[in-house]
């Protein structure tokens, strides 16, 4: 029963397929994987959106959305009639081609980072050799797209947005690919399925998750900074920053477009979230030998919705950084720490085990980050702000 | 002659055409990256995961990126209003276009007689791709390596303030 619970959706997929003429079965078997995923992540985005809003609103004081249906909970379904049924303005002088491309593209290239991703137990599109350079080729896409949307638009903030937001997806690639290589070289394959595997491994009942190590720990911790970055997430919402640049790159977008560009945005954060949990929270695995009835899809998800929550969390209380504290912040602190990542992970793995490798890794870690830290801040003149192109 | 590589061969060529022949220079980079990601289909196609995937990564995710910043940044995408798309120069870049592909013909040409007795599809995992990095080329890399790094201290000092405050 247990097992079945688990297998439920694979299972239900073959119930499915087998009423169709063999030559077909695969594909449908396809098809129909493809089209969960396209349902349960805009299902989720509606879910999760409510939940921003009234935590947002918690935080801030207020009820948040309270009008449609019990506790708001139908809020996002007015939400999507209403930019169903609104206009679709172009500007006249908009490169009309690009400007409809732009938002495609980028949806398309965020739910192509679903297909590698271990959904829980066999539960994976396609599990390729390379999933994690699948993944972060097809992150790597969803830059031009939002490069298209602000030059399209003719419009000053939106190519300013745009600019700001390419830079910035950039620099933070970096630290992206480095923290998680970390994990790679750890488990020693590229493939995510893999990757889940090696932490899947129960010692006195505890899981052998890479953020129970010391490389792990602080792998994380970068890697969650790398992603609020590269989602354009607050605290480094630059790119759309309300008081500077009106909405950014989608400023000239409206009704379903201004949609997609909302749902790309929610579902690479979803995206992200997901090959954080797979790389160092064990993926579908659960946290503790006991639990291991609970089916493992029940624990990817949960893992995503407590990592929706840190970064609506994170949303509530961070104040957004300036341009140039967010580049320094990246090439100053960031990239040199997952450099040392990387070093103490391959200490990690030639010391063996054994108490010795506990104490060297956090010694270093620990050391260069007090270390960088103190370098960074003895330049840094704390006090009142001045401006260099503003008084 | 599948349907698929005839799709996909379509899109490339067309994207390789439009890239030169788009009087709009962002439009041209755009076109440009159409027909990468095409390449990178091919790659696939054979099977060599690694080397498609690189492909999109580096060429649609940092070439094509930078290829738009330099059109942005050097000067106007509006096309001129004297002139038409063709230069004034072509037959010049016709013989260097027919040379080029002649010497890439005649290369591959030549390699096939050379690689007759491999087997006629080589399962190459990345795992393997790695392990040949890390070990029989692992001299290039590093020289690679130091290349692009000294590449990227040489980037930063000619954008660093004159003065020497860089802030």
């Amino acid at each position: 029963m247990i097992e079945k619970l688990d297998q439920v959706f694979i299972l239900l997929r073959d119930w499915l397929v087998q009423f169709l003429p063999a030559d077909w079965q695969a594909i449908a078997a396809t098809v129909l994987n493809v089209i969960a995923i396209i349902a349960v992540f805009p299902t989720l985005f509606a879910i999760v959106t409510v939940m921003e809003r009234k935590g947002l609103g918690r935080m801030q004081n207020r009820f948040g959305p309270n009008r449609v249906g019990p506790f708001g909970l139908f809020q996002p379904v007015a939400d999507g009639i209403k930019a169903l049924t609104k206009e679709d303005v172009v500007p006249l002088c908009a490169d009309t081609v690009v400007h409809f491309l732009a938002p495609l593209v980028l949806v398309v290239a965020v739910f192509m980072g679903f297909s590698v991703l271990p959904m829980g137990r066999n539960m994976v599109l396609a599990d390729m050799d390379a999933g994690l350079l699948f993944f972060f080729a097809m992150g790597a896409s969803t830059e031009l797209s939002v490069f298209m949307a602000g030059w399209s638009s003719r419009n000053k903030y939106s190519l300013l947005g745009a600019m700001r937001a390419v830079a910035q997806m950039i620099s933070y690639e970096v630290p992206l690919l480095m923290s998680s290589l970390a994990a790679v070289m750890t488990a020693g394959s590229l493939s995510l399925s893999r990757i889940v595997d090696a932490q899947n491994r129960y010692t006195f009942g505890l899981p052998h998750w890479y953020v129970f190590t010391p490389w792990g720990f602080a792998g994380l911790v970068l890697f969650s900074i790398a992603a609020m970055a590269e989602t354009n997430r607050s605290p480094f919402d630059l790119p759309e920053g309300e008081s500077e640049i009106v909405a950014g790159y989608f400023t000239e977008y409206s009704g379903f477009k201004f949609a997609l560009f909302f749902l790309g945005e929610y579902v690479g954060m979803f995206s992200i979230a997901g090959l954080g949990a797979t790389l160092f929270l064990g993926g579908w695995s659960a946290p503790l030998a006991i639990l291991k009835w609970v089916p493992s899809w029940i624990w990817f998800f949960g893992k995503l919705m407590v990592a929706m929550c840190l970064f609506i969390w994170i949303r509530g209380t961070m104040p957004r950084l300036r341009q140039d504290q967010l580049m320094n912040f990246a090439w100053k602190f960031v990239i040199p720490m997952t450099l040392v990542n990387l070093l103490v992970a391959a200490l990690w793995r030639f010391i063996g085990p054994g108490w010795t490798r506990w104490v060297v890794c956090w010694a270093i870690l620990i050391g260069v980050y007090v270390l960088m830290g103190e370098t960074i801040l003895r330049k840094r003149h704390l006090g009142p702000r001045s401006y260099r192109y503003a008084e | 002659m599948t349907p698929v590589f005839c799709i996909v061969a379509l899109f490339t060529l067309a994207g390789g055409l439009a890239a030169v022949t788009l009087k709009n220079t962002v439009h041209c980079a755009l076109a440009l990256t159409v027909a990468l990601a095409g390449l990178a289909l091919f790659f696939l196609r054979l099977d060599a995961q690694f080397v498609g995937f690189a492909q999109i990564l580096i060429y649609i995710g940092a070439v094509a990126i930078l290829v738009v910043f330099a059109i942005l940044l050097t000067r106007s995408s509006e096309p001129e209003a004297s002139g038409g798309i063709v230069s004034s120069r072509w037959l010049a870049g016709v013989i260097i276009a027919a040379a080029v592909f002649a010497v890439l013909g005649w290369a591959i040409l030549r390699s096939a007689p050379a690689l007759a007795h491999e087997s006629a599809a080589p399962a190459v995992t990345v795992h393997q791709i790695g392990t040949a990095l890390m070990g029989r080329y692992v001299l290039p890399l590093e020289i690679v390596a130091l290349l692009l790094t000294s590449a990227l201290i040489g980037a930063v000092i000619v954008a660093m303030h004159e003065n020497g405050s860089a802030k």
